[in-house]
């Protein structure tokens, strides 16, 4: 990393190392997606050896993509939006060093510790307790960087993508220790301290709001900032984006319990869970529209701009995944779609579709501002285009394979003959699940395929190089 | 008076707070505070022309 970038006032080398990282683990991370999809697909390839095994690489595959490559990507922007839009340098380049190594190093104990079989067991927390309290120390010191900064500001208001960044750090902060409080039993096993039902309940408060908090108040901060940049105009409605904050933040809380329908959980906590689904639409739709709606007027632009098109295009998947999910929340539509691979065609509609490449677009402004050139100006502007069709193609194949994947599975789960026994049994619903299992490996890595493209584009650009390929006005 | 009317009053309050915020952010009192604020990504750009070299260069 050269010094010969540094900006007279703001801390830009804690934001490159966080981009470039996010470009290096969205690689890691999505190749293990598309190794995993495969494996479904030809079960041979789990290589009979347990450090292979889907069981050990499916969570190195969703910690990598989520908090290697989606955490990468929410430093990288905070730090970067939070001095920009403060007029203030970062609190302290110190502690934000520490940000950047200890993240690093906790994604490589995950990458070390997971083929190995080291679990909690959780879903998307399965770190031992080791890695989580170096998780809990290295969130803080973001936190005091983040908060640090905000108090520097230079300017009287807090624009709303800090308040967005700002809610995420103190709900991760809260949700990490709480469902993660543990006994250790040896250096490389513990017990949580819940059992049975409050345990599941505690999980999936996490877990749904890892969703709510990490994947989505984070990258409507990142929405926030990058879309009125990108068009060069103000957000549609700014008055719109404060009433979508307070309603996003406090609905998203009490959403979890829709994780266990059906379940031992209390019958009015998952009708609770259902309705604050249902509500939640409507913060999510407001944001969706006053992100789209910022484009009224410069529709033309997405013609030439393959950047704002990664931008608005991650907002429809963003409307599409938060219709989808209140959808799924009803129980009697849950009871159909749990535990089907309807489920990881959702997931992957919002992790794709939105947080994938709202942060591609995020990335291609900010990475040749990060190199001393004007916003938007990489390597290669067609290669962005590129990126975007293949992208774009592998998650629309990823998610209808799935969702016709999933209704079967629901359809011939539930399935009874006249006598009341089961019409299929499990492995005719599998054996019927290949070929869409071929199809997500078609999508994946056609999606992996465009993460390589833009490695090869960011790193020309790192290079200094640049081609005068704009798109033509059609 | 039981756990059930607190949890009325809760629900109650968070009604009117919410209205409150809508109250807040739509107020025609704060029509143009909030148009201003909602142009900040653009107020430093004289950063971004502050004299690099290595960016100059390449131009």
């Amino acid at each position: 990393m050269s010094t010969a970038f540094e900006h007279p006032v703001y801390n830009y080398k804690v934001v490159r190392q966080f981009a470039i990282m996010t470009v290096v683990w969205g690689v890691v991370g999505m190749l293990v997606g598309v190794i995993i999809a495969a494996q479904l697909a030809w079960p041979a390839l789990n290589l009979d050896l347990p450090y292979t095994h889907f069981g050990r690489l499916r969570p190195l595959h969703t910690n990598a993509v989520i908090f290697a490559f989606g955490g990468s990507a929410l430093f990288a922007a905070s730090f970067y939006v939070v001095q920009r839009t403060c007029q203030a340098r970062l609190f302290s380049d110190g502690l934000a060093a520490f940000c950047f190594w200890g993240w690093q190093l906790i994604i490589v104990l995950a990458a070390v510790t997971l083929p190995l079989g080291f679990t909690s067991a959780k879903e998307y927390a399965e770190l031992e307790w080791p890695i989580d309290i170096l998780i809990a120390v290295v969130w803080v010191a973001y936190a005091v960087v983040f908060f640090g900064t905000i108090m520097q500001r230079k300017v009287n208001h807090i624009y709303v993508a800090n308040w967005f960044f700002g809610a995420m750090i103190i709900t991760i902060a809260i949700l990490h220790i709480f469902n993660n409080l543990e006994i250790p039993v040896t250096l490389t096993k513990s017990y949580s301290i819940y059992s049975g039902t409050i345990d599941a309940m505690m999980q999936w408060w996490y877990g749904h709001n890892a969703v709510g908090f990490f994947l989505t108040a984070g990258f409507l901060g990142i929405m926030y900032y990058f879309v009125p940049k990108q068009a060069g105009r103000p957000v549609y409605s700014y008055r719109l984006s404060i009433v979508h904050f307070w309603a996003l933040i406090s609905i998203y809380i009490w959403a979890g319990g829709h994780h266990l329908h059906y379940s031992a959980l209390p019958d009015w906590a998952q009708s609770a869970a259902m309705v604050m689904s249902l509500i939640l639409l409507a913060p999510s739709w407001g944001g969706m529209i006053n992100g789209v709606m910022t484009l009224s007027g410069a529709w033309y632009k997405l013609r030439t701009d393959p950047i704002l098109r990664f931008l608005v295009v991650s907002l429809s998947f963003y409307g599409m995944s938060t219709f989808e999910g209140p959808m799924m929340s009803i129980k009697t539509v849950n009871a159909l779609s749990h535990n089907t691979d309807w489920t990881i065609g959702h997931v992957h509609s919002g992790a794709l579709g939105w947080v994938a490449m709202v942060t591609f677009g995020a990335l291609y402004n900010l990475l040749p501002i990060l190199y001393g050139r004007e916003q938007g100006k990489m390597y290669s502007i067609k290669l962005i285009n590129t990126h975007f069709w293949l992208a774009t193609i592998g998650t629309v194949l990823y998610i209808v394979s799935m969702w016709v994947n999933g209704i079967m599975q629901g359809l011939m789960w539930r399935a009874v003959n006249d006598d009341g026994t089961l019409t299929y049994s499990f492995i005719e619903s599998l054996e019927h699940s290949y070929p869409g299992y071929i199809v997500r490996v078609v999508g994946g890595a056609l999606f992996f395929a465009g993460m390589l493209v833009m490695a090869y584009n960011t790193w020309m650009t790192a290079k200094g190089k640049q081609l005068n390929d704009e798109i033509a006005q059609a | 008076m039981d756990i059930n009317d607190a949890r009325g009053i809760a629900t109650v309050c968070s009604l009117i707070a919410f209205i409150g915020i809508i109250w807040w952010a739509f107020g025609s009192g704060r029509k143009a505070r909030f148009e201003e604020d909602g142009n900040l990504p653009f107020a430093d750009e004289n950063h971004d022309a502050q004299p690099n070299k290595i960016g100059e260069e390449r131009k």
